[in-house]
């Protein structure tokens, strides 16, 4: 699977479209729509157009070019031009009985490239958001140590060893609302529990090391100081491998609503697990099973059990445009695109199908490509207006491929709420309107 | 001082500049009081560690979920309005749509007692004492069928409580039922022959922005 990722473009126009007029039946397809219409990029020649009138956006000065604009001083912390105030995280409110115990959505359609700007960021408390002074915060170790300590914002600042590392962050109850079938219109509310951030802080086990953990321990609890207490138990293994204690995303302090002063960072993991308000770290020899670990953040299966402790994501994707929230808007070329990830490494691969998964063609991978961060890929198409149904799916470094929502229900049946990672189906009717469908 | 010893201090000040290795202290923090500790340490496992001293009843624990609780939980833990119940549902965990409560659920009683103690009553969280905490744990048994009316429930005897899914929970298995998601070979062209819409979100119409079709050019 590694290594297959060299110049798709050449095997999408080739095999591709040639498979297509050999092979596909077009009075098979739904409602006689032939997807093999619409071609990949490159099979059908592109003409520019030809206005009648000149265009007055060019021809008449605007105000922006005759007046001055605003000094420097206006905008001491920059916001998005007043013409992207339609990209904003969503809430679904029938979800949850209140809003300072719920979630919202990072719109996932209105973005590019890898990283999530850090004020789309979706948010999901379970107590509302702590507005905490970093002066009065303080990080507390305790438990099986040698010697209980505690430490202030400052002293983090001062550890050696300071580290930038991009993970992706997905709640474990991300696409939780269609294990039963296609349920919101927009890759927002379907896919929209991740986000992509670069993290600025010091490894959990330079701040471990500090007290001196027992021979004895096995397991972390870690705290937040927001009025849910939230709490979550993490296997030593973990917390001494890759996770950390951050101050900073995307350059920055963290947003308050994404844990600031201090949060953990557990790479690959459930986004439940990443505390937010970080003030306490338990050492433990066994898991604490507290209501996040029980209540929720368990796999309820078929036959009445429960998965419990299912921490890694795993791997995932979306076609985040078109989707519902960005429907397709002209005929002849457009870029298809999405994200994928991996909780268990970097994502190899991703491929692309336009026709509910008859057939398939690799993605163009672009940007970077890290472990256990979100992965843009691209599929340039030159649409004719015919009927698509849009699906990608993800490969990672583990050989793991994204399974299908069936594959999925078949051993999870349909009452886990968490954990679901099936292929997602858009279908694109021909006046370009993109709806949640699920297919055979 | 002879020239290379001059050196020799030199170096010696420069190794301090260096970082430190993996493990060694960094003089950074300070040691947590006990006081601070028993502060903030309020965490409870099943085997019983962090339960602190104490005891409540049934009677007492209704008195106070009545006041404190009930406006959203329900006068019999059921969930008023969207709010999430306590009590029931015993037996729907193989249910099409099961009911997953303290009673029906919950594999350990410690969890109860340190997630109230800690969170509820929601929007006043850390304000139960200790006894108050042990008599709404009781009351919550009570009303999920667990024990009778008269039950006392004290860091003594909390151990020999059962819940009745205790035995409903497994380990991470992923990596082994799924094992067929690591596929070695993967179909690129006529995967199916047919391809059907079997369910669409529309039909539903949940989103919370009702969207009227685009236009195409
Ligand atoms: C204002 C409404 C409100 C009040 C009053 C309230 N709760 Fe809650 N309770 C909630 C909400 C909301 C949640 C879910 C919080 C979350 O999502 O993390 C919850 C969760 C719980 C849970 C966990 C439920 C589960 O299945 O995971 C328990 C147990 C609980 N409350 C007990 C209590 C007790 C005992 C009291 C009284 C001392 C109380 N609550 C008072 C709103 C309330």
């Amino acid at each position: 699977m590694d290594g297959k990722r060299s110049n798709p473009a050449k095997h999408r126009v080739g095999e591709s479209s040639a498979a297509d007029r050999k092979t596909m039946d077009r009075r098979r397809f739904l409602a006689g729509a032939g997807l093999a219409g619409a071609a990949v990029a490159g099979a059908i020649p592109v003409r520019a157009q030809t206005l009648a009138k000149p265009d007055p956006a060019i021809t008449e000065v605007p105000d922006w070019s005759r007046y001055l604009g605003d000094g420097v001083a206006a905008r001491p912390y920059g916001s998005p031009s007043s013409f992207e105030k339609h990209v904003v995280r969503r809430d679904v409110e029938w979800l949850t009985a209140s809003r300072e115990s719920s979630v919202n959505f990072t719109p996932l359609h209105e973005l590019d490239g890898i990283i999530t700007p850090s004020g789309l960021c979706f948010e999901r408390h379970h107590g509302g958001i702590a507005e905490i002074d970093p002066a009065q915060h303080r990080l507390m170790i305790n438990g099986l140590v040698e010697k209980p300590m505690v430490f202030t914002l400052e002293d983090l600042k001062r550890f050696p060893n300071r580290m930038n590392r991009v993970y992706f962050l997905e709640c474990a109850a991300n696409s939780g609302m269609e294990w039963r079938g296609a349920q919101l219109n927009g890759c927002q509310y379907t896919h929209g529990m991740v986000h992509n951030v670069m993290y600025t802080g010091i490894s959990l086990k330079s701040v471990l090391d500090q007290a001196g953990i027992r021979p004895n321990a096995k397991w972390l609890l870690v705290e937040g100081a927001d009025s849910a207490g939230m709490t979550r138990s993490i296997p030593i293994e973990k917390a001494l491998k890759d996770c950390m204690v951050v101050w900073g995303m995307n350059g920055e302090a963290l947003r308050p609503e994404q844990g600031y002063p201090l949060r953990i960072v557990v790479p690959g993991w459930e986004g439940n697990m990443w505390v937010k308000w970080l003030r306490r770290i338990e050492v433990g020899d066994q898991p604490w099973q507290h209501r996040e670990e029980t209540s929720k953040y368990t796999d309820l299966l078929e036959n009445g059990t429960s998965r419990r402790f299912t921490f890694v994501m795993d791997a995932k994707s979306v076609v985040t445009n078109p989707s519902p929230q960005a429907p397709l808007k002209h005929k002849g070329p457009n870029v298809m695109t999405g994200l994928a990830w991996s909780g268990r490494g970097t994502v190899t691969r991703v491929d692309v199908s336009i026709d509910g998964g008859k057939n398939w063609h690799t993605a163009r991978l672009d940007g970077p490509v890290l472990p256990m961060s979100l992965t843009r890929f691209y599929f340039d198409i030159d649409w004719n207006g015919q009927e698509m149904l849009v699906q990608s799916r993800a490969f990672d470094s583990t050989g793991y491929v994204q399974p299908t929502k069936e594959e999925l229900r078949k051993i999870r049946g349909v009452n886990s709420i968490y954990h679901n990672n099936g292929i997602q189906t858009w279908f694109v009717h021909k006046n370009g309107e993109t709806e949640n469908v699920e297919v055979s | 001082m002879s020239r290379s010893l001059k050196l020799l201090g030199l170096a010696l000040a420069l190794s301090l500049l260096a970082f430190p290795a993996a493990a060694q202290k960094l003089n950074l923090g300070r040691v947590a009081l006990p006081e601070e500790i028993a502060a903030w340490d309020t965490d409870v496992r099943p085997d019983g560690l962090g339960l602190p001293p104490g005891k409540g009843s049934v009677k007492q624990g209704e008195e106070i979920f009545l006041q404190q609780c009930a406006s959203c939980h329900g006068q019999f833990g059921e969930g008023a309005g969207r709010w999430p119940a306590l009590a029931g549902g015993l037996n729907t965990l193989k249910a099409d749509r099961p009911d997953k409560t303290v009673g029906s659920f919950w594999p350990y009683l410690s969890t109860v007692y340190d997630y109230i103690r800690r969170a509820m009553p929601y929007g006043n969280a850390q304000s139960l004492t200790a006894d108050e905490t042990y008599a709404i744990v009781a009351f919550l048994l009570n009303m999920n069928d667990i024990v009778k009316d008269d039950f006392v429930l004290s860091k003594e005897n909390f151990g020999k409580v059962k819940m009745p899914n205790a035995a409903g929970f497994f380990d991470d298995n992923r990596e082994v039922a799924e094992k067929a998601f690591w596929k070695k070979d993967v179909c690129m062209t006529n995967c199916k022959k047919e391809v059907k819409i079997l369910n669409r979100a529309r039909v539903i119409d949940v989103t919370p922005e009702s969207k009227t079709a685009p236009k195409v050019d």
